[in-house]
C-alpha cells in the first residue's frame, strides 16, 4: 500500500470550511434577492454578507498558507494535461474566492449600503453610493459566481472520478477517511 | 444738542435697522435628512420636498415660530426597494397621511446662537411633542438653521407588523435639518 499524500491539517481545515460556508452562501445569495421587502430578507442579506465577508478573511490565510507550503504532489497516474487543467482551475478558484465576496462588498457600498460584519465590524466604504455601479457590481458579483460553481463541479467532478473511477485515493488527500500508513 | 438729539437717535434707530425677521425660506439649500440603523448598519434617506413657514427675529426669539410640511412622497428611504415600502400600511400609509408636520409652540434662547424649539410632531395621524434643539448661523444672504432630534418610529407606528421588529429595524430615526432663509 503507497503512502497517502495528504494536505496539511490546516489546508485541510480551511478547505472544508470555505467549502461549507461557500455552499451556504450561494443558495442564500440566490434566494434572497427574489423575496419581498421583509426583516427576513434584511437578515438573510446580512448573513449573506456576513459569510462573504468570513470567506474574503478565510481565503486570505488559506491563499498564505498555501504560498508558503507545498501540496502534496499528484499520483503519478495523473496526465500531463490534467496537471495542467488542475493548476489552472485551482488559480482559477482562488482568484474567484477573492473576487467574488469584493465585488458583493463593492456591490453593496455602491447600493449604499455598508457592509458590517455580524453587525458590529464596519467594513469600510471603498466606492460611494451610485445606482448605476451598484447594478453592475451585482451582474459581476452573479456571473462570478456562476462561474465559480461551474469551476467547482469540475472540481469535483475531476476528484471523485480520480477516487472512483481511476481508483486512486484522491478523497483522502483532503482528508477523506482514515489516514492510511505504510 | 443736536448732537445729543442725533447720537440718540442713532442709538434707537440702530436695532431696528439691523433686526432682521427671516421668513423667507430658500429651499434649494434647505434640506431634512434622517438616519436609522438597519441590521446594524447606518442607512441615510431623507424628504425632498417640503415646505416650511417660519418667523424669527434673533432680538424677539420667543416670538419665533416655525411650521413645516413634509411631503412623504419625496422620500429616499436607502434604496429603490424600500421608498417604495415605506408608502404602505404598515409604514407611513401615505394615501391615508401624505404629509408630516410639525409645528412649534414655544422657542428658547439659550445663547451662543442656540435656541430650544418645542413644538407636536404629526406622522400617520399621531402626534408627540419633541424638544429640538436648533443652531442659528447668520449669514450674508441667508441665515441658516441647523437642528436636529432623534424620534422613536414606533411612537407614530412607523413599522407596525412584521417591521415593528427593532432588531432588524431600530426604533431610532436620527433627524437632521437645515433650513435657510433670508430676512427683510
Amino acid at each position: 500500500m503507497s503512502a497517502v499524500m495528504r494536505y496539511s491539517a490546516p489546508a485541510i481545515v480551511l478547505h472544508w470550511l470555505m467549502a461549507l460556508l461557500i455552499f451556504a452562501g450561494f443558495p442564500l445569495g440566490l434566494t434572497m434577492v427574489d423575496l419581498p421587502l421583509s426583516p427576513d430578507k434584511l437578515k438573510l442579506y446580512s448573513y449573506h454578507k456576513w459569510i462573504g465577508v468570513t470567506l474574503l478573511m478565510l481565503v486570505a490565510i488559506r491563499l498564505s498558507w498555501r504560498l508558503t507550503h507545498t501540496p502534496p504532489p499528484l499520483p503519478a497516474s495523473v496526465a500531463v494535461w490534467q496537471r495542467r487543467a488542475s493548476a489552472i482551475v485551482h488559480g482559477l478558484l482562488y482568484l474567484l474566492m477573492i473576487a467574488i465576496p469584493l465585488s458583493g462588498w463593492l456591490m453593496s457600498s455602491a447600493k449604499g449600503f455598508q457592509t458590517v460584519w455580524f453587525g458590529v465590524l464596519p467594513l469600510p466604504d471603498l466606492v460611494g453610493k451610485d445606482k448605476a455601479l451598484g447594478d453592475l457590481l451585482a451582474e459581476v458579483h452573479k456571473v462570478l459566481n456562476f462561474t465559480l460553481l461551474g469551476l467547482v463541479v469540475l472540481h469535483v467532478g475531476a476528484a471523485l472520478q480520480h477516487h472512483f473511477i481511476e481508483r486512486q485515493p484522491f478523497l483522502q488527500r483532503m482528508g477523506w477517511g482514515k489516514k492510511e500508513r505504510t | 444738542m443736536k448732537m445729543t438729539l442725533f447720537a440718540l437717535l442713532a442709538v434707537l434707530a440702530a436695532p431696528v435697522a439691523h433686526a432682521v425677521e427671516y421668513q423667507t425660506v430658500l429651499p434649494k439649500q434647505s434640506s431634512i435628512g434622517f438616519e436609522f440603523r438597519q441590521m446594524g448598519v447606518p442607512v441615510k434617506g431623507g424628504f425632498k420636498r417640503f415646505a416650511t413657514q417660519m418667523a424669527f427675529d434673533p432680538a424677539k426669539p420667543e416670538a419665533a415660530r416655525a411650521q413645516i410640511e413634509i411631503d412623504l412622497a419625496s422620500i429616499d428611504a436607502g434604496s429603490p426597494e424600500a421608498d417604495e415600502e415605506s408608502a404602505g400600511k404598515l409604514w407611513f400609509n401615505r394615501s391615508v397621511y401624505p404629509k408630516a408636520t410639525f409645528v412649534s409652540s414655544q422657542i428658547r434662547a439659550l445663547g451662543n446662537n442656540r435656541y430650544e424649539m418645542r413644538g407636536t410632531l404629526t406622522l400617520k395621524g399621531r402626534s408627540r411633542d419633541m424638544i429640538v434643539p436648533v443652531t442659528y448661523t447668520p449669514g450674508k444672504n441667508a441665515a441658516t438653521f441647523d437642528g436636529g432630534f432623534v424620534l422613536k418610529r414606533l411612537d407614530f407606528g412607523i413599522g407596525e407588523g412584521m417591521w415593528a421588529d427593532i432588531a432588524t429595524v431600530a426604533n431610532e430615526v436620527k433627524v437632521k435639518f437645515r433650513i435657510a432663509a433670508t430676512g427683510k
